[in-house]
C-alpha cells in the first residue's frame, strides 16, 4: 500500500530532517513508529500528507498505485490518506460537520461516486461520533475551537471514522487522552481496522500499543529508521529507552 | 479658494438641468457649490481615495427605462421603488396597499422641518451636487406607532454610457414606528456611470429603522453615497452595507444621536477584486448619555483591490455612560491587495466605555492545510474560511429574502457558497 524508499526531506530553510528513510506498509497492517523527540516522526507525517514547506530532495513514495509526492495534499486525502494531527488546529467559524460534508462530497466526486444523501450523512455522523464517544454538540461546533486537548484528539479519530481512509497516520493521538479516553479511542480505531486498510501509529508510549496491537514497531532516530521489530520491541524501549540501540549499531 | 478650482465643479455640472422648482434646499445647495472644489488626496478625509480621474468626465443625466427584473429580491414582498439613472420609474415600481407608511416624492418633504433637522450638519461637494441637481427621490413616512407592513426596497439602476444618477431620499420614522428598508445599487448595459446618492432620515423617539444596503454595480462605476441620520431619544438605527461592485465606492455614513438611550449599529462586508476601491467612512456622533453603538466592518480583498475604512466615534462632553464598540477586520487574498484602516475615537466625556480595533491579515495557512488534508480543494478551503470570516456580518441581515439574495450574489460573483 505504501512504499517509502530512501526518503530525504528538508525544511525550506535548508536543514535536512529525513535522511534516507525506508518503510513498507501493506494492507491490513499496523505499524508503530517510535523515537525520541525531534527525530522526524511528525515531519514524516507532514511529508506524507503533503504539507507545504518541505522539500523532498531524494527518494520516492508510492501509495496505492500513485506517486504520492506528485499529488496535492487534498488529492492525497482523496486517494485515501489520512493524518490525525499531533496538534489539530482550531478553525473559528467553520463547523465540524459542515466541513466534513464538503470534504466527503469532494472526495466522492473525485472517486466518481454518488453524493451522500443528507440522511446518510447524518447517520454516519451519528455512528462515527458514537464510535469515539464524541459529544454530539462537539460534532457540530467550530472545528476544535474551545475543545480540550483530549477532545481535539477524539475529533481527529471521529474524522477518520467519517472519511474511512485506506491509510491512517495517527501522530501521538494518545497524548492528551485520559485513561478512559485512551481505551475508548483505541477501541474505536480497532473497529476501523480491516484487511483493506493500514495504520501507522506514531507514539511515545507502549500503553497505546497494548490496545492497538502493532504488527511492526520501528524506531526512528535522526531521520532514519534504525531498528524494526515486533511489538516486543516497544516493551524493550519502554524499559531501556533509546540509547542502547545506538550502542548496538555502533558495535 | 482658487478661481480655477471653482470652475472644475461648475464645469462638471454645467450641462445638468437647473430645475426652477422653488426649492430652497436646492437653491442653497446650488449657492453653496460656488466656491467648492472636488477633494484631492491632500484632504485628510480623502487621503486614500482619489476621485480626480472620475470628476474630469462629462456625465449626463438621462431619463430612461431599464430591465430591473434581475435586480428584484425574490420573496421580499416589499414596496419597490425603482430609480433608473436617478429618475423615478413609475412603471417598474410597485407600491402596495399599506396604511402604515406613506410614500411621496422627495419634493413633498417639508423644507422647513428638513432644514431645522439638518441644521449644523456638514455637506460636501457630492451631497451638494446631489441636492442641487437631484432628479428624483422618495420621501417615506413610517406612521406613528406603526410597524411597516412591508419592507421598502429602493432599487437603483444605472443604464447607458457615462450617466450620472442623483437620487435623493428621505425617511421619516415617526415616534414609535418600525420599518425595514433595502437600498440596492446595480447597473445594466452601463459603462462608466456615476451613482451619487443621498439618503437621509430622522428616527424619532422610540422608533426603529433597519437598513440593508447592497452595492453590486459593474466594476467601472463610481458610487458616492452620503447617508445622514438623526436619532431621537430611545431610538434604534441599524444599517448593514454589503459592497461587491463598483470601480470606486465611497460610503459616507453619518449618524447623529440626539437623545438618550439610543442604540446605533453599523455593519459592513466588502469584497474587492480586480482594481476595485472600496471606501467606508463612518461617523457616529454621541451628544447624549446612556447610548450604545456597535460597528463592525469586515473586508476580503483580492487581486489589486484597495479597501479604506475610517470609523469615527465622537462622544461629546455631556454624553456620559456611552458604550461604543468598533472593529474593522480585513483579509488580504493577494499580495497586490491593500487596506487602509483607521478607527478613531474622539472622546470629550469622562465616563465612557469604548473599544476599537482593526486588523489586516491573511487566511490562516495552517487552517487551509488542515482542511486540504481532509480532501477539500484549496479553493473550497479558502471559501470556507472566507465564509467563516464574514459570515457573522452577513448574519446581521435578519431578513431571509435579502440574505438569500446576498448568498446568491456571492455564489454568482465569487463561486462562494455560504
Ligand atoms: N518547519 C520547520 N522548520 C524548521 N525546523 C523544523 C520544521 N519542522 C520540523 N523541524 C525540526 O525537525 C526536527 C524533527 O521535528 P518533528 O516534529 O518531526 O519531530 P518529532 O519526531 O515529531 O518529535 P516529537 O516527538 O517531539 O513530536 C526537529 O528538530 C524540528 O525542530
Ligand atoms: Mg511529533
Amino acid at each position: 500500500m505504501l512504499t517509502i524508499k530512501n526518503l530525504h526531506a528538508s525544511v525550506e530553510e535548508g536543514a535536512e530532517i529525513l535522511k534516507g528513510l525506508d518503510l513498507e506498509v501493506k494492507a491490513g497492517e499496523v505499524h508503530a513508529i517510535m523515537g525520541p523527540n525531534g527525530s522526524g516522526k511528525s515531519t514524516l507525517a507532514s511529508v506524507l500528507a503533503g504539507k507545504d514547506g518541505y522539500e523532498v530532495t531524494e527518494g520516492s513514495v508510492k501509495f496505492a498505485d500513485t506517486d504520492l509526492l506528485e499529488l496535492d495534499a487534498e488529492d492525497r486525502a482523496k486517494e485515501g490518506m489520512f493524518l490525525a494531527f499531533q496538534y489539530p488546529v482550531e478553525i473559528p467559524g467553520v463547523s465540524n460537520v459542515n466541513f466534513l460534508r464538503t470534504a466527503m462530497n469532494e472526495i466522492r466526486e473525485y472517486r466518481k461516486e454518488d453524493k451522500l444523501s443528507a440522511k446518510d450523512f447524518l447517520a454516519k455522523v451519528k455512528e462515527a461520533s458514537a464510535l469515539v464517544e464524541l459529544d454530539n454538540k462537539l460534532a457540530s461546533r467550530a472545528v476544535n475551537v474551545g475543545f480540550s486537548g483530549g477532545e481535539k484528539k477524539r475529533n481527529e479519530i471521529f474524522q477518520m471514522a467519517m472519511l474511512e481512509p485506506k491509510l491512517a497516520i495517527l501522530d501521538e493521538t494518545d497524548s492528551g487522552l485520559d485513561i478512559d479516553a485512551l481505551r475508548i479511542v483505541s477501541e474505536g480505531v480497532n473497529k476501523l481496522r480491516s484487511k483493506d486498510n493500514a495504520i501507522i501509529l506514531i507514539t511515545h508510549y507502549q500503553r497505546l500499543l497494548e490496545y492497538i496491537q502493532p504488527d511492526f514497531v520501528h524506531v526512528l532516530n535522526d531521520g532514519k529508521i534504525i531498528k524494526t521489530g515486533d511489538k516486543n520491541l516497544a516493551l524493550e524501549l519502554e524499559e531501556k529507552g533509546y540509547d542502547w540501540i545506538n550502542e548496538e549499531i555502533a558495535q | 479658494m482658487e478661481v480655477v478650482a471653482d470652475n472644475k465643479v461648475l464645469a462638471f455640472v454645467s450641462d445638468f438641468k437647473r430645475p426652477e422648482d422653488g426649492s430652497k434646499v436646492r437653491q442653497q445647495a446650488l449657492d453653496a457649490l460656488n466656491g467648492m472644489d472636488f477633494p484631492t488626496t491632500r484632504v485628510e478625509e480623502w487621503k486614500y481615495t482619489r476621485v480626480a480621474k472620475y470628476v474630469k468626465r462629462k456625465y449626463k443625466q438621462v431619463q430612461t427605462t431599464a430591465n430591473v427584473d434581475q435586480f428584484k429580491i425574490a420573496d421580499l414582498d416589499a414596496h419597490q421603488l425603482v430609480f433608473v439613472n436617478g429618475f423615478y420609474d413609475e412603471k417598474a415600481s410597485t407600491i402596495l396597499e399599506d396604511d402604515t407608511v406613506s410614500i411621496h416624492k422627495i419634493d413633498e418633504l417639508d423644507e422647513g422641518y428638513y432644514t431645522d433637522l439638518m441644521e449644523d450638519t456638514e455637506e460636501n461637494v457630492f451631497s451638494l451636487i446631489n441636492k442641487g441637481y437631484q432628479t428624483g427621490g422618495v420621501f417615506i413616512q413610517i406612521k406613528k406607532n406603526k410597524k411597516a407592513n412591508h419592507p421598502i426596497h429602493i432599487l437603483h439602476v444605472l443604464e447607458g454610457e457615462e450617466v450620472m444618477a442623483n437620487a435623493r431620499h428621505f425617511i421619516h420614522a415617526e415616534m414609535g414606528s418600525q420599518a425595514e428598508i433595502v437600498t440596492s445599487f446595480a447597473s445594466n448595459n452601463a459603462s462608466n456611470g456615476f451613482t451619487n446618492v443621498v439618503l437621509e432620515g430622522h428616527v424619532e423617539t422610540n422608533a426603529s429603522i433597519r437598513i440593508n444596503k447592497l452595492q453590486t454595480e459593474a466594476k467601472d462605476v463610481l458610487n458616492i453615497s452620503n447617508e445622514m441620520f438623526i436619532q431621537d431619544e430611545s431610538s434604534n438605527f441599524l444599517i448593514n452595507t454589503v459592497t461587491t461592485g463598483g470601480q470606486l465606492t465611497r460610503n459616507g455614513l453619518n449618524v447623529i444621536v440626539e437623545g438618550e438611550n439610543c442604540h446605533t449599529e453599523m455593519n459592513g462586508a466588502y469584497l474587492g477584486t480586480e482594481k476595485q476601491h472600496i471606501d467606508n467612512h463612518t461617523i457616529i456622533d454621541q451628544l447624549y448619555s446612556n447610548c450604545t453603538s456597535s460597528e463592525s466592518y469586515k473586508g476580503v480583498m483580492d487581486d489589486k483591490s484597495v479597501g479604506v475604512f475610517n470609523g469615527k466615534v465622537i462622544v461629546r462632553q455631556d454624553a456620559q455612560k456611552i458604550e461604543a464598540y468598533q472593529s474593522n477586520k480585513n483579509i488580504l487574498l493577494s499580495k497586490g491587495a491593500s487596506v487602509n484602516s483607521k478607527p478613531e475615537l474622539e472622546i470629550y466625556a469622562d465616563d465612557v466605555r469604548c473599544s476599537h480595533g482593526s486588523t489586516i491579515g491573511e487566511l490562516d495557512e495552517e487552517a487551509i492545510y488542515y482542511l486540504r488534508s481532509r480532501g477539500i480543494s484549496k479553493k473550497s478551503a479558502q471559501q470556507l474560511l472566507i465564509a467563516a470570516f464574514i459570515g457573522d456580518i452577513l448574519d446581521k441581515i435578519q431578513n431571509e429574502a435579502v440574505r438569500a439574495h446576498v448568498d446568491q450574489l456571492f455564489l454568482e460573483d465569487f463561486g462562494w457558497r455560504f
